[in-house]
């Protein structure tokens, strides 16, 4: 009776154990988000905002005045803002904290991004019932503020927020990448600048304002530097190429499929033009905007957000002004494969919200959020740089159709580079694209920017670069991003959890040791009895 | 039984701090003497100075500062300030696990080959690998005031220096002395941005907050500034478009 009563509880503390293990192998989370009756306006919430601002004082501004405004409305609900410079960083530290379970209530991120948060258990919470509540939800009964309805968020921009068919964040400002012109040397060099860009303009310009004075010169410029084109982004260089040319890169299984014939012919027309130094990236000499606004640049491709920065006349600036070259800036979609037939990415921060085990501090937290589609904070944070608001009711507004129509008036707010880029992507909108996300596509974005960092420096140092070259660069890089051992099967798996602790690995072998034990146990003394009958 | 313990305790203890003691005094010793000699296919200063840009160099420093070990990509990398007898060297990025980077403290000595590169003016050396070896020196600072607004400024990038009785110049028309981040778009725990003048000429200084966080004694100084300070200060002469030296000391006069 003894024995049995031990093999019971050995048993039972098997099966106490293995629900530990599975919580120690990051599984454990909050339970799955049940919307309140309502928000309880005895109670005071106090949220945490991790927000991104592209190092701009406006911004931040616009962020402490959105709080203030709200704070107002909801004098129940305190808003803690925590600022970033860097997408990045703020991934991080929210991979960080969710391992703790101190996640802010609301965050500034990315898609990518989300499908790693994800992976733990109910952390980020689906918005889909909180957007359709009619009391709470967007446009909602209760809600204090003026919010767009559903139907007044652009639908390719929460359809952008869409993950495993459930909402998971609200995009916040939209934006795409432009190419930045110096209108003067394109004329120098006795060109036009054609209605669209190709690739094949970009490169055969850039080769020509190479030519050299006797004194070392570029004739172009009549200086030292001249790099003629420079990518900021090379990620989504890669990416926006092979989605022009119609060529592999992921799918929406999440299969890699990067590694192709294409990706390498990309790779040696960006080796050619490198080794010529017609080309260069952020990585490997700095951002476009500086080289361009010192005239040493003809085609600095960046982002519409940074449309600030850009041309003579720009509000920001890290050169001296004394640096600065005179000419004229014209804003133009990046380079085309295929002019007929557009195709440039999607970009620009969503918002978030965390789940906690206060319901009602989720619910303040997506009123915290939605207050952010407002046409005040729209309006006001994407006139701050090229972001355009994502919600039809900002867009078509008096206020913002005004703000459009007043380009150039100045160099700040009116500042005619920004406008145009704004304007660039409105009415491209149907032109951009975003990639799939999947848990692994941040690694593989990364990998993206890696080939053609990697092929752009080994080009610099001298190395030969050919199929022997892109084979070992393939095998590479795939290891590591892990990209191996990505795949279908990730997109319904969870995290990327790594080898099981040793602990873990021992503890498990101990039990299964003891179950056989039991087992071959049960057998002897089956037989026995057995036997003794 | 429990005198026999406190004993052995006791001893134990004595001597950990005897070979401690010893440890300290033979960093002493060898704390400012650095090796002139280079080893073999190793280049001097001049030699790395004279390389092309993307040409791969192997060299001999010191560890005079290191900021922020992290995981690029699942890689260990952490960013070094080092120097020799004859000029510095800025190590960007260089990949290292957690435990190379304890072991590098400040007078380490380590043999380098990477690639020489340029980032907006600041040249470096990039895709490094290293190993330790013997040998310890930590740099005295350079004044280079009376260079600040000289073109031979840049021969001495990246070295430890000073710059002495230099003015505490406004941020802006607020008065600021200070900014978080360049703008003042940051928070605390940001870079902190403050400009100096001296012999007519201002300039901007940066605590870069990877090297020296907020908690650190020369953040909090620049926190505590005033426009009109009289200050000295030391750091590492940074470039970014231009001079843009990364304080790690200021004193106010």
């Amino acid at each position: 009776m003894k024995k049995f009563a031990r093999i019971v509880s050995a048993v039972l503390s098997f099966a106490l154990v293995l629900p530990m293990l599975a919580g120690c192998h990051g599984k454990k989370g909050t339970s799955e988000y049940v919307m309140p009756a309502g928000l309880d306006p005895n109670k005071t919430y106090e949220i945490v905002f991790w927000a991104k601002n592209d190092t701009n004082i406006t911004q931040t501004k616009i962020y402490n005045q959105a709080i203030e405004d709200f704070e107002k409305l909801y004098p129940n609900i305190k808003v803690n803002l925590r600022l970033y410079t860097d997408y990045n960083k703020i991934y991080n530290d929210v991979i960080t904290n969710i391992s703790t379970g101190t996640t802010p209530n609301v965050c500034i991120t990315y898609p990518d991004h989300i499908a790693t948060y994800k992976t733990g258990n109910n952390v980020v919470v689906p918005l889909d019932t909180l957007i359709d509540d009619p009391s709470y939800g967007l446009g909602g009964s209760e809600v204090l503020f003026d919010s767009p309805t559903r139907d007044e968020v652009i639908p390719e921009y929460l359809n952008e927020c869409v993950l495993d068919d459930h909402v998971y964040a609200l995009p916040y400002m939209r934006s795409t990448e432009a190419c930045y012109v110096n209108k003067d040397y394109v004329e120098a060099l006795g060109y036009e600048i054609p209605e669209t860009l190709t690739w094949d303009f970009i490169w055969e310009l850039s080769e020509k304002a190479l030519a050299k004075n006797p004194d070392g010169t570029y004739v172009v410029n009549g200086k030292d530097v001249m790099i003629p084109c420079i990518y900021k982004s090379s990620d989504n260089m890669l990416i926006s190429m092979l989605k022009q040319q119609g060529a592999g890169y992921s799918d929406n299984d999440g299969n890699i499929l990067i590694f192709n014939d294409t990706t390498k012919q990309d790779l040696m027309t960006i080796s050619e033009h490198t080794k010529t130094g017609a080309f260069s990236t952020f990585k490997i000499s700095g951002y476009p905007g500086n080289f361009f606004n010192a005239g040493e640049c003809i085609f600095a491709i960046d982002s519409t957000a940074g449309a600030t920065w850009m041309g003579t006349n720009a509000p920001l600036s890290d050169i001296h002004e004394n640096q600065i070259a005179q000419f004229t800036t014209v804003v133009k979609t990046i380079p085309q494969f295929d002019p007929d037939n557009p195709y440039m990415i999607s970009q620009g921060p969503s918002i978030c919200v965390f789940n906690k085990p206060d319901s009602g501090e989720v619910l303040a937290s997506w009123l915290f959020a939605q207050y952010m589609l407002t046409n005040e904070v729209q309006i006001a944070y994407s006139s701050t740089e090229g972001y355009v608001p994502v919600t039809s009711k900002a867009r078509n507004s008096a206020e913002y159709q005004e703000y459009l129509s007043r380009s150039g008036e100045d160099n700040n707010l009116y500042y005619s580079v920004k406008i145009d880029a704004a304007k660039l992507l409105i009415e491209n909108t149907s032109n951009t694209f975003v990639t799939p996300v999947f848990n692994g596509s941040t690694s593989l974005r990364n990998a993206a920017g890696q080939l053609i960092e990697n092929t752009a420096k080994s080009t610099r140092r001298g190395q030969t670069i050919d199929d022997a070259y892109f084979e070992s660069l393939y095998d590479d890089t795939k290891a590591l991003y892990r990209l191996d051992q990505l795949g279908s099967a990730d997109l319904n798996s969870k995290a990327d959890l790594g080898p099981m602790p040793a602990g873990s690995i021992i503890l498990l072998s101990t039990l299964g040791i003891a179950w056989v034990v039991i087992v071959a146990y049960f057998i002897v003394q089956f037989a026995k009895k057995k036997r003794a009958v | 039984m429990k005198r026999t313990a406190k004993i052995v305790v006791s001893v134990i203890l004595m001597a950990a701090m005897a070979v401690s003691a010893f440890g300290c005094k033979k960093t002493e010793e060898n704390g400012n003497t650095p090796d002139t000699k280079k080893g073999e296919g190793v280049m001097t200063y001049a030699e790395y100075s004279a390389a092309a840009l993307d040409s791969e160099v192997t060299i001999e420093t010191y560890i005079q500062a290191k900021q922020g070990w992290w995981e690029n990509d699942g890689v260990g990398v952490a960013t070094f300030y080092t120097q020799d007898a004859d000029g510095a060297y800025f190590l960007y990025n260089m990949p290292c696990t957690s435990d190379e980077y304890d072991k590098l403290s400040v007078g380490t000595k380590i043999k380098v080959t990477g690639f020489k590169s340029e980032w907006s003016g600041e040249v470096e050396i990039i895709d490094a690998t290293f190993v330790i070896e013997d040998g310890n020196y930590v740099a005295a600072p350079l004044d280079v005031t009376d260079k600040l607004a000289s073109d031979d400024l840049i021969n001495y990038q990246n070295m430890f220096v000073s710059f002495k009785g230099m003015t505490v110049e406004a941020m802006d028309d607020t008065g600021a002395a200070f900014f978080y981040s360049w703008d003042n778009s940051g928070s605390q725990g940001d870079d902190l941005y403050f400009k100096v003048s001296s012999n007519g000429q201002t300039y901007t200084f940066t605590v870069e907050s990877y090297l020296t966080g907020s908690d650190t004694a020369v953040y909090k100084a620049v926190e505590g500034l005033s426009v009109g300070d009289t200050v000295d200060m030391e750091g590492f002469l940074y470039w970014y478009e231009g001079v843009n030296p990364h304080i790690t000391n200021v004193t106010v006069k």
